[in-house]
C-alpha cells in the first residue's frame, strides 16, 4: 500500500516518518521513531498503557492513526522530564514504589500529568476515575493513586 | 529405619499400605529405597515428589539429609506461580 | 541455611529505599519485551485455529511462500520430533504441541502455521495467504462435561497411573490425601453442610504481551530477547524444541510488563526461532491482546464439592472436598495443589481431600498465582462461613479455634514447623476494620488462605570493584522490585551502602542454571543466595585484611563494612574498609568474588487472613468493595513497601477473579471475550484503597527469615469477597465471578 509522508512535532522536536495509512500512532511512534515508551498492552483502547497528549489532550495512540499526526503536537512519556529533572509525578512514583512492574507507567504518567494540567486539586474519586482509563494489573492502585495525590498537594504548595 | 507416609491416592500401588518402612539416610536414598520395596511406586515419583522432613518441604532436592527419627511424608511435586 | 546462622537486627533490610530500576520505569527508557529491534529484523504472526477441536487435514502455504514480503513460513514440521511421553517427562512434547498444533487443533486460538515478513502488517497480511483445510471434531469446554461418559476424547494415553479404573480418558491425574476417620468425625458433627461451587477460568492479565525477538542460524546458535519469568526453561524448552544444543541459545530477560505465573513457559519463542532459522534472519513475534486471552495459559476452572462437619463450639470435626479443575488439552491443572491446600489453615482430626485433573478443549492453563489453591479456599472458606452464620459464631474466633500452628498435623501430611496463621487471625480480630460497624446492605467477609511457597534452583554471583562498590549478577527476572530487596541483603552483609550496589538481571550465557521467577521464591531464593555469595566474598574480604595485618584468618572478623580484629591473639588494629581491600585486590591475590549455587529447600509455607466489606446493588446486582484489608505473614519483609504492594495486588486481582472476570466460550467452542472490553479486569474507579498489615513470623529456613509473599494474597480473596457478598445479599453465593446477572438471580431465586 502507497505510504504517506507525515510531518510532526513529538516532545517538541520536528519529526517525519513514511507510513501505511492503517498503522497506529503509537506504530509510528515505537517502530518509526523509536520511541517505545509507549506500550501497546491492547491495541483497543481499553488499558491505556500507550497514553499520550495530542495538541494537549489525552489520547489512546493505538486508536489514532499515524497519518492524523500530520502537523499536531505529540507528548510522550519520554518527555515528561525536563532534561535530567524528574517531573514531580515521576519522583513520587518511585518513592511510593506505585510501579511494580513497570509497564503502565508511562501512560500512568500521562494520563494524570494531564489530570493535574487540568484539576490541580483532584479528590480521590476524580483521581480514581480520570485513570480508570489505565489497567494496572501489578498494584490494586493503591499506591498510584496516593502518588499521583501527594504530587498534586506537592506541587500546589510550591506554586 | 525411616517411616514414610504416603498420601492415601497411592496405596492402589503398595497394596494398601500408607505407611512405608525404608533404611535412606538422604532423600534420594529414600526415593529409591521406596521403588525397591514397591516397584510400582516409579510412575509417581517420576511423575514428580517432593518429601516433607519434620515439616519442611524438599521440593526437589535429593541429597537432603533424613536424620533418625524423622517424620516422613512423601507428597505431589509442588508447583508456583 | 539454618536458625543458626540468623540475623535478627538489621541496618539496611526493612527499610523503603527507592527501586534502583525506577529511573528507568518512570522515563520510558525501560526496554521491555516488544521494545527490541534487531538490523535485518522481520516481523512474525501465527495463524491460529478459529475451530475448538479439528482435524488438520491439509496447510497448503504456497501463496504465502510466493509472495514478495514473506521470507519463511514454518508449521509443526519444522520443529524437532519430541517423543510423545506421559506424565511430566512429557512435558516438552506438551509444550509442543500448544505452540504449534500436531496433527489436531485442540482448542480455540491454537496455533498452526506462522509466517516471517518484512513488516508486521504484511505479516499479518500473509496469514491470509495460507489455506487450512480443517475436518471439524466434537468439542467439550466445560469440566463438568469433559469428566461425562459421552465427552469427545481429546488425547487418548494422556492419564497417568494415578486415574481410578473406569475414569473417562479426558481425566488424566487423580490425588488423594487425608488422615482420619471422616465417618467418625462427621458423626460427632452437630451441623453438617455439604455444598458445590464453581469458579471460571481467569487469566492473569498482564499488561505486556508476549514478546520476543529471536535470532537463529543453521549453525545452531541462537540469541533470544524475551519477555518472561524464566530464561534459562525458555533456554532448556527452546532448545529441545528446535534440536539444538541447550548452551548454544543464548535468552536475555527483557524488563518484564507482568507474568503472575503466565509467563512461566513459553509459547512464541519457538515459532520465532524456527522462523528465523528459516529466513535467516532476526524475528520479533509480538502477541495482541486477544491472542493472549486465546492461547496462553489462563487458569483452571473449577468444579467442587465441600462437606464439612462442625460442633456447636465451632471446632470442625471433619472435612471433605472434591475439587475437579479443568486445564485445557493438556495435563497440568493443578486439582493436587488445590486439594493440598484447601483444609491446610486448619488442624483437622478427619479430613479427606481428592483432586482431578481434566482436560478439555480450552488453551493449556498455567501458573496464576498459588496456581490451584484460591479456588479450593472459596469452596471450603464459603461453607466454613455458613456453618458460622447456622450455629452463629464469630468467624475469626471460629478459625482461631481451629487454626493450624507449629506442631499441626497439616491437611496434607506433615507436621507444620513454626506457621503464622494465628498470629494473622490476632492481628485481623484487633485490627479497627474488623469491628467497625457495616451500613445497611453492606456485609463482610473473612477468609483464610495457604500456600506453599517454593525454592528452587538458584545461582548469584557477586563481584566487587576496586572503588569499594559491588555488582550482584541473579537469574530471577524482576517482576516486582526485587533487584531493591536483594541490593538490601547484599547491602547487609557487605555493609556498604544500597546505593553503592548495582543488580543486574543476568543473562544464561552469564551465571548458572536458575529456575524460574515463581512460586514465590525471588526474595526467598535469590536473596538467600545473595546472602551466601556475599558472605563467600566477605570470607575473602578477611582473608585479605588478615595478610595484610599478618594475623590469623579467624582473628579477622567482618563488622559494618570493615574487617576488624577479633579475639585474644588479633592484636590492635584499626578497622579495615573494604574499599581499601578492594582497592589494590588486583595485587594481594587478584579480584574478589563471591558465588552461591544450590536449591535450597526451606521456602516455608505461609498464611494470609483477609477482611471485605462489600456492598450489594439489589437493583442492577452490582457489588461494590467498600472496604479491603490483608493481614499476611511474610516471615521478613526485606523492603515492606514492596510486600505491600505484592498484597495489594493480590487482593485486587482477586476482587476481579470474584466479582468479574471469567472466559466465556460459545455454544461454538468459541472464547467470546478476548479483549480488555469484555473480559473486564478491575479499574482504578472500581476499587477501595487496600491496608495491609504485615505479619513477620520468621522463616526457619532463611537466614533473615524470608517468606515468598507473592502468591498467598490471592487465596483468600474469592472466599472473602464471596463471604462479604453473600452476607449482604443473603443468599448464598456458589459461583464465580458473581457478576450482578448472577446476583440478580440468586436475589431471585431467593425470593
Ligand atoms: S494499547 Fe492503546 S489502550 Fe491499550
Ligand atoms: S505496575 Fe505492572 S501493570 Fe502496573
Amino acid at each position: 500500500m502507497k505510504k504517506f509522508h507525515v510531518t510532526t512535532t513529538v516532545n517538541g522536536d520536528a519529526v517525519e516518518y513514511l507510513c501505511d495509512p492503517r498503522e497506529t500512532l503509537l506504530d509510528c511512534l515505537r517502530d518509526k521513531l523509536n520511541l517505545t515508551g509507549a506500550k501497546e498492552g491492547c491495541g483497543t483502547g481499553d488499558c491505556g498503557a500507550c497514553s499520550v497528549t495530542v495538541d494537549g489532550r489525552l489520547v489512546c495512540s493505538c486508536l489514532m492513526l499515524g497519518v492524523e499526526a500530520e502537523g499536531k503536537q505529540i507528548e510522550t512519556v519520554e518527555g515528561i522530564a525536563d532534561g535530567d529533572i524528574l517531573h514531580p509525578l515521576q519522583k513520587k512514583m518511585i518513592e511510593y514504589a506505585a510501579l511494580q512492574c513497570g509497564i503502565c507507567t508511562p501512560g500512568i504518567l500521562v494520563a494524570a500529568k494531564s489530570l493535574l494540567e487540568k484539576n490541580p486539586n483532584p479528590t480521590e474519586e476524580e483521581t480514581r476515575y480520570w485513570l480508570a482509563g489505565n489497567l494496572c494489573r501489578c498494584t490494586g492502585y493503591d499506591k498510584i493513586i496516593r502518588a499521583v495525590m501527594d504530587t498534586a498537594a506537592e506541587m500546589r504548595e510550591a506554586s | 529405619m525411616v517411616e514414610v507416609h504416603l498420601w492415601s491416592g497411592l496405596r492402589s500401588l503398595t497394596g494398601g499400605q500408607q505407611v512405608v518402612e525404608v533404611e535412606a539416610k538422604t532423600t534420594g536414598e529414600l526415593l529409591r529405597a521406596l521403588v525397591r520395596a514397591h516397584p510400582q511406586l516409579q510412575a509417581p515419583i517420576d511423575a514428580g515428589v517432593s518429601i516433607a522432613v519434620d515439616g519442611r518441604v524438599i521440593a526437589t532436592g535429593l541429597t537432603e539429609p533424613i536424620p533418625e527419627g524423622s517424620e516422613v511424608y512423601l507428597m505431589q511435586r509442588l508447583r508456583g506461580g | 541455611m539454618a536458625l543458626d546462622d540468623r540475623k535478627s537486627d538489621f541496618t539496611f533490610v526493612g527499610t523503603r529505599p527507592n527501586r534502583p530500576d525506577g529511573l528507568d520505569k518512570v522515563t520510558g527508557r525501560a526496554k521491555f519485551g516488544a521494545d527490541a529491534y534487531a538490523p535485518g529484523m522481520l516481523h512474525g504472526a501465527i495463524l491460529r485455529s478459529p475451530h475448538a477441536h479439528a482435524r488438520i487435514v491439509k496447510i497448503d502455504a504456497s501463496k504465502a511462500e510466493a509472495h514478495k514480503d514473506v521470507k519463511a513460513v514454518v508449521t509443526r514440521a519444522d520443529f524437532a520430533d519430541v517423543p510423545f511421553k506421559p506424565g511430566l517427562e512429557g512435558e516438552f512434547y506438551n509444550v509442543l504441541e500448544n505452540v504449534m498444533a500436531g496433527e489436531k487443533a485442540l482448542y480455540d486460538g491454537h496455533a498452526v502455521a506462522a509466517v516471517a515478513a518484512t513488516s508486521a502488517l504484511a505479516a499479518r497480511d500473509a496469514l491470509k495467504l495460507i489455506e487450512v483445510e480443517y475436518e471439524v471434531l466434537p468439542h467439550v469446554t466445560d469440566v463438568d462435561k469433559a469428566m461425562a461418559p459421552d465427552a469427545p476424547v481429546i488425547r487418548e494415553g494422556a492419564a497417568d497411573y494415578s486415574v481410578p479404573e473406569g475414569m473417562h480418558p479426558n481425566v488424566v491425574r487423580y490425588h488423594e490425601s487425608g488422615h482420619g476417620d471422616l465417618e467418625a468425625g462427621f458423626a460427632e458433627a452437630d451441623l453438617i453442610i455439604e455444598d458445590s461451587f464453581v469458579t471460571e477460568a481467569t487469566h492473569q492479565g498482564y499488561i505486556e504481551p508476549h514478546a520476543c525477538l529471536a535470532i537463529l542460524g543453521n549453525d545452531g546458535k541462537g540469541e533470544l530477547w524475551c519477555t518472561t519469568q524464566g530464561h534459562w526453561i525458555a533456554q532448556k524448552t527452546c532448545a529441545a524444541l528446535l534440536g539444538i544444543e541447550t548452551s548454544q541459545l543464548r535468552v536475555t530477560a527483557s524488563e518484564i510488563g507482568g507474568g503472575f505465573g503466565g509467563k512461566t513457559t513459553v509459547f512464541i519463542e519457538p515459532v520465532a526461532l524456527a522462523l528465523s532459522r528459516k529466513a535467516n534472519r532476526p524475528v520479533k513475534l509480538v502477541m495482541t491482546r486477544s491472542e493472549v486471552f486465546r492461547a496462553t495459559g489462563p487458569t483452571s476452572s473449577a468444579s467442587m464439592d465441600v462437606k464439612i462437619g462442625m460442633k456447636k463450639d465451632g471446632t470442625i470435626s471433619a472435612a471433605q472436598g472434591i475439587f475437579r479443575l479443568q486445564g485445557g488439552a493438556f495435563p497440568g491443572a493443578p486439582g493436587d495443589m488445590t486439594a493440598m491446600c484447601a483444609f491446610a489453615p486448619y488442624n483437622l482430626t478427619n479430613v479427606k481431600q481428592i483432586g482431578y485433573d481434566v482436560m478439555a478443549n480450552r488453551p493449556k492453563q498455567a501458573a496464576y498465582r498459588a496456581p490451584g489453591a484460591p479456588m479450593g479456599a472459596f469452596a471450603v472458606e464459603s461453607v466454613i462461613d455458613e456453618l458460622c452464620n447456622k450455629l452463629g459464631l464469630d468467624p475469626v474466633e471460629v478459625r482461631l479455634k481451629n487454626a493450624a500452628h507449629e506442631g499441626t498435623k497439616a491437611s496434607y501430611g506433615p507436621t507444620y514447623e513454626r506457621i503464622g496463621l494465628v498470629e494473622t487471625l490476632e492481628a485481623a480480630k484487633a485490627h479497627p476494620h474488623y469491628s467497625a460497624p457495616l451500613k445497611p446492605g453492606q456485609g463482610r467477609g473473612i477468609s483464610c488462605g495457604f500456600w506453599f511457597n517454593h525454592g528452587g534452583e538458584t545461582s548469584v554471583s557477586l563481584a566487587l570493584s576496586e572503588d569499594g562498590s559491588a555488582q550482584v549478577m541473579v537469574g530471577t527476572p524482576d517482576i516486582g522490585g526485587s533487584r531493591a530487596s536483594m541490593a538490601l541483603m547484599a547491602a547487609e552483609v557487605l555493609g556498604i551502602p544500597y546505593e553503592n550496589i548495582r543488580v543486574t538481571i543476568a543473562d544464561t550465557a552469564t551465571l548458572g542454571y536458575n529456575d524460574v521467577s515463581h512460586g514465590s521464591r525471588v526474595t526467598y531464593a535469590s536473596g538467600l543466595a545473595t546472602i551466601k555469595a556475599a558472605r563467600h566474598a566477605v570470607e575473602k574480604l578477611c582473608e585479605r585484611a588478615a595478610a595484610k595485618w599478618g594475623i590469623p584468618v579467624d582473628a579477622v572478623k567482618w563488622e559494618n563494612g570493615c574487617a576488624v580484629p577479633s579475639g585474644p591473639n588479633a592484636g590492635d588494629f584499626d578497622p579495615m574498609p573494604l574499599a581499601d581491600i578492594t582497592a589494590d585486590m588486583g595485587r594481594t591475590g587478584g579480584p574478589i568474588s563471591g558465588h552461591f549455587e544450590a536449591t535450597p529447600e526451606g521456602a516455608g509455607v505461609s498464611f494470609g487472613t483477609h477482611i471485605v466489606d462489600a456492598e450489594v446493588d439489589p437493583e442492577t446486582g452490582k457489588t461494590s468493595v467498600t472496604r479491603y484489608t490483608v493481614i499476611q505473614d511474610a516471615g521478613k519483609a526485606i523492603h515492606p513497601t514492596y510486600v505491600e504492594g505484592q498484597y495489594q495486588g493480590g487482593a485486587a486481582q482477586g476482587i476481579g477473579w470474584a466479582l468479574n472476570e471469567e472466559y466465556i466460550y460459545g455454544e461454538d467452542g468459541r472464547l467470546q471475550n478476548s479483549i480488555f472490553l469484555d473480559y473486564r479486569i478491575p479499574v482504578a474507579s472500581d476499587l477501595p484503597m487496600i491496608d495491609t498489615v504485615i505479619v513477620e513470623v520468621p522463616n526457619p529456613g532463611h537466614p533473615f527469615g524470608v517468606r515468598g509473599v507473592g502468591e498467598t494474597g490471592i487465596v483468600p480473596p474469592l472466599a472473602a469477597i464471596a463471604n462479604a457478598v453473600s452476607n449482604a445479599a443473603g443468599v448464598r453465593m456458589k459461583r464465580l465471578p458473581m457478576s450482578p446477572p448472577r446476583i440478580l438471580a440468586a436475589l431471585k431465586d431467593n425470593g
